[in-house]
This record gives structure tokens, sequence and C-alpha cells, in this order.
């Protein structure tokens, strides 16, 4: 890495993207602490806990796959698992495209790997600071490494907190993930351009749930959702031409 | 501490397809499209998928829910914290299936 040339640098940027993580960081633990005792309600062991929040390291798509995980493995849907991933990760291949300009034109391969480390919050940062001209590859790093220490101790203590409880429904538990998705939702809220796809996206599922078992309703309408936001907005751009 | 060969499966598959997507951003920058049906597909995906999510539970759930759903939304609004959004949900529903069920 080029960075290596001047490794103070690198720690300086290094701290500087972890300290500026830090109030995200604090969001990152609230959701960390619930998608912990979700996992253990959703039947998963502790083992799977730590590969899934290390390896996969992605919160929207690991609220999404408890969804859909089953206690028991032969009944466990493989393949809509790693769809649904591959789906709701989608939106990473605009945040990574951002991070380009950061990358000498060399080192994009070995770059690559270190996307691992881009969560929504520290790209937020990085984006941020280079705005005001500053940013770089450590200071990314800073930010994932402090995300990925603050999600993954919180997952574990929310999965011990979850075994105090053994009847999540009675205490009204199986409402969080609802309850934990709509608030998500309503986060994403960027303006009244929204309210065609969501509305088409939850129409579409509503109408999927009652026909189709499992969870394609999931897919088929998060597919149907996005593709009418994008022919209309799309078609409001062509007006205006 | 254990798993099965399924659950391995599973979770590797994620973290692949997961790493494949972040870093085909990075690779593919200079080629992705910038603006155009493409782009704004890929733009309202999030949304979207956390609609279809959503939308099922409520329409079939109970009124306790239902309540719950809009005390969920309305202290998302108020405070935009996700923890306290969530724990406002799970109370309410506890509290409202009390009151139905007594």
């Amino acid at each position: 890495m080029s960075t290596l040339a001047a490794p103070y640098r690198f720690s300086e940027q290094f701290y500087a993207g972890a300290r500026a993580c830090i109030p995200v960081a604090i969001s990152v633990a609230a959701y960390g602490l619930v998608w912990g005792m979700l996992a253990r309600g959703a039947g998963l062991s502790l083992l799977e806990v730590v590969m899934m929040s290390g390896l996969v390291f992605a919160g929207s798509a690991q609220f999404v796959a408890l969804d859909l995980w089953t206690a028991t493995p032969s009944s466990l849907p493989i393949g809509p698992l790693i769809l649904a991933a591959l789906i709701v990760n989608l939106r990473y291949l605009l945040l990574t495209a951002t991070l380009r300009p950061l990358y000498p034109e060399k080192g994009l391969w070995r770059g690559a790997l270190s996307m691992y480390l881009v969560t929504d919050e520290n790209w937020a940062m990085t984006v941020a600071a280079m705005a005001r001209g500053g940013g770089s590859v450590a200071f990314l790093m800073g930010g994932g490494v402090l995300a990925w220490i603050s999600w993954m101790s919180t997952n574990l203590i929310g999965y011990g907190l979850g075994s105090a409880i053994d009847d999540p429904a009675r205490w009204g538990l199986d409402f969080a993930f609802t309850a934990t998705f709509l608030a998500l939702l309503l986060g994403m809220w960027k303006g009244r351009g929204d309210i065609v796809p969501w509305l088409v996206a939850a129409l579409t599922a509503i109408a999927t749930a009652q026909f189709v078992e499992g969870s394609w309703h999931i897919l088929v309408g998060g597919v149907a959702g996005s593709l009418a936001g994008a022919l209309v907005e799309v078609r409001k751009h062509a007006h205006h031409a | 501490m254990h798993t099965t060969p399924e659950a391995v499966i599973v979770i590797l598959g994620m973290a692949l397809v997961t790493i494949a997507v972040k870093a085909s951003g990075l690779l593919l920058a200079d080629r992705l499209p910038r603006d155009g049906f493409a782009a704004a597909w890929l733009r309202h995906i999030p949304g979207a998928v956390l609609a279809a999510l959503v939308a099922p539970a409520l329409v079939t759930g109970s009124p306790a829910e239902v309540v719950a759903a809009l005390a969920t939304g309305g202290i998302f609004i108020l405070t935009r914290n996700l923890f306290a959004a969530m724990a406002t949900g799970v109370i309410t529903v506890y509290l409202v299936r009390l009151l139905i069920a007594g």
C-alpha cells in the first residue's frame, strides 16, 4: 500500500477515522444489542452469531437473515438467505463506488479487500471528510474497525441477555423485528419520491405473502418497489427535460 | 458452541456476496451508471426491501400490533433513535395485548 511509506500518517488518519465514528458507533451498538437478542430468539448458536457478525458484517442483511432463519437445519432456506443478503447489500455498489478517488490506480485489487470494513456509518463519515478535502483509506478503516468492534461485542452481549427470556412472545419481543424494520424504514425517508416505491413494495409484498409460502414477498416486493421508484424518477426527469 | 453444515454454507455464502458487492462498487466505479434508470433503481432498493418486509407483518397482525407500529413510528420520528423506537414498540404491544386479553 502507498501508505506504508508514511506509517505515522496512517495511524494518525486511522485514529481520526475511529474518533469521527464514535457517535455512530453508539447507534451501531444499540442496533447490535437488538440483533444479538433476536438472533438467540431465531435459534442461532453462539458460534453462528460469531461467524455471521464477524464475516458478513452487514446489519440490515443480518436482520433480514434472522427473519428467514429456521432452527431446524434441514429447512434452512439456503438460496433465499444468500439471495436476500445480495439484494439488501446491493446499495453498497453505490457507496463503495464513491470511495474510488481514495485509491491509487495500481493497488485497486488490494483496496477491494478493504471494502470489507465499509459500513453505512464509516462510509458516511469518510465521504463527509472527503467533501472537506480530507479522508483517506486509513480514515475509512479506523471507522470500520471501531464499527466492527462495536457490532461484534454488542451482538454477543445481546445474545447473552436473550437467554434470560424463555418465551419472547410473552414479553412482546416478537414485535421487536417489525418495530426495528419500521424504524429503519422511516430513517430512510428522503422525500415524496419514496412514496411510490414504498407503496408498490408494500402492496406487492402483501399480495405475494398471501399466495406464496416462505419469504419471497421480501424479494418480490423489494424488486417491484425499487423498479417503480426508478420508473417514476426517470419519467419525471424526462418531463422536465 | 455448535453449528451445522447448512448454517456454515449460508453464512459463508452471505459473507461472500456481501464482500463481492462492496468490492464491485470500487472496482467498477469508473463504469457504474451515475444517473439514469439503473442508478435510480439501485438507489431505491433498500427502502423498497424494508417496506416489503414490514407491510405483510402489519396487515396480518392484530390490533395490538397496529397500535404498537404507530407508537414505534411516532417515537422514531420524534427521537430518531432506533433503540427507543424498538423498545416503545415492544412495550406497547405487550401492554395492549394485556389489555385485550384481560
